[in-house]
């Protein structure tokens, strides 16, 4: 073998071992490409597995809030309705206290009469009543005020007689049960008959016969003032009563004694 | 500092609106007995909002909301009416002559601070 042929043989000999090296290499990216790719995919596979933790503890704390923002909207609700019930009470005791404090305002008798007329049309919603007191020397109820009707309309009453006489009789008031009950008017079948109380002592009534057409039944407050009328109104109509008999008896007296005081000696 | 004038011949009413009055911050409650008062009382003090009867002496609500409305100084108050009469032609009528809202007694007071509130003047 001459040297051209040993250089030839030698040269087929590298070509073949660069091909081996070129295949060898080839299936090394290959293999190096498929391994990248596995662990890309298990690289998502794993960021999935988080964000569903993260998604799970999401939802978590989502009904966590929903069912606090319940609870909040429930004490809410509660707060509200509590809030209303404060202020209803507030109404109450306003009307209350005004009723109380104008009733008690003056001693002056036919005032009196005025505020409770007031009272009765203004915080209650009568349009048609009146205020009936009992006449100790004849013992019947006697009309001393009246609203929505006249004076010679309102009944005169012996005490113990009909519904009036006998509220009076057993100082018990009286509510019809259908406040439109009494669509022709009859005065001695008052939808409302209140009693006027001194301890058990009745003074009077007010008897109610119709309410304002805007009233359609009476509140828990229109029965605190009926209570409250019941008790306040006949002490100061009493007052009022005795203290302008006193004012007129010693008006009299006064002048009596004026008139000796003038008389000229004998 | 709103200044609300109330006109009404019942004391007990007068008492017991400007008890709710009380309720609206930082308010001056000015009292009138009948519509005449009333404008006295608009001359002498700057009037925010008005809450009138309809049935007083002298001169009754409706006159005043008449001569308010038709004064370039005063026609801009808001006008309330408080009152007995329920029916809808009074309401109508109140209404049309330039009342701006119309409340029937006995008041519950939540609905009268309501009403104020929505018709009194911003910033005052």
């Amino acid at each position: 073998m001459n040297k051209a042929e040993e250089f030839l043989q030698m040269f087929r000999k590298g070509e073949e071992f660069t091909k081996d090296l070129l295949k060898e290499n080839e299936s090394l990216r290959y293999k190096i490409a498929h391994l990248e790719q596995l662990i890309e995919r298990s690289g998502d596979e794993a960021r999935t597995k988080i964000y569903e933790d993260r998604i799970a503890l999401l939802e978590q704390e989502i009904h966590a809030l929903k069912e606090r923002y319940n609870k909040v909207e429930e004490e809410n609700k509660d707060f509200a309705s509590k809030y209303l019930e404060v202020e209803e009470e507030n109404n109450n005791l306003a009307n209350l206290y005004v009723a109380s404090y104008q009733l008690h305002s003056t001693l002056d008798f036919s005032e009196v009469l005025r505020i409770v007329l007031e009272i009765v049309i203004n915080l209650i919603g009568a349009e048609k009543f009146a205020v009936l007191l009992i006449d100790d020397k004849t013992n019947e109820l006697v009309p001393v005020a009246t609203e929505g009707l006249d004076m010679g309309s309102a009944p005169t009453v012996k005490f113990g007689d009909g519904l009036i006489g006998t509220v009076a009789k057993e100082g018990q008031s009286y509510f019809a049960d259908d406040m439109s009950v009494n669509t022709a008017f009859d005065p001695m079948k008052p939808i409302v008959c209140i009693p006027l109380k001194i301890k058990e002592h009745v003074i009077g009534v007010i008897a109610i016969y119709t309410v304002l057409i805007q009233k359609e039944a009476f509140s828990t407050m229109d029965y605190e003032l009926f209570n409250l009328l019941a008790g306040h109104a006949a002490t100061a109509i009493f007052a009022s009563k005795l203290y302008t008999q006193s004012e007129r008896k010693l008006t009299t007296i006064q002048s009596f004694l004026d008139l000796l005081k003038e008389k000229p000696r004998q | 500092m709103p200044n609300i004038l109330i006109v009404e011949d019942s004391p007990t009413m007068r008492q017991l609106l400007s008890f709710a009055m009380k309720r609206i911050p930082n308010s001056t409650v000015i009292e009138a007995s009948d519509g005449v008062d009333a404008l006295k009382k608009m001359s002498s003090a700057k009037i925010d909002m008005i809450l009138a009867d309809i049935n007083m002496p002298v001169m009754d609500g409706l006159k005043l909301v008449s001569l308010v409305r038709g004064n370039p100084v005063y026609k801009t108050i808001p006008i309330i009416m408080i009152t007995t009469e329920g029916a809808e032609e009074d309401r109508k009528r109140a209404l049309s002559i330039g009342a701006n809202a119309y409340l029937t007694k006995p008041i519950q007071t939540h609905e009268l601070l309501k009403l104020v509130n929505t018709y009194l003047p911003a910033g005052t």
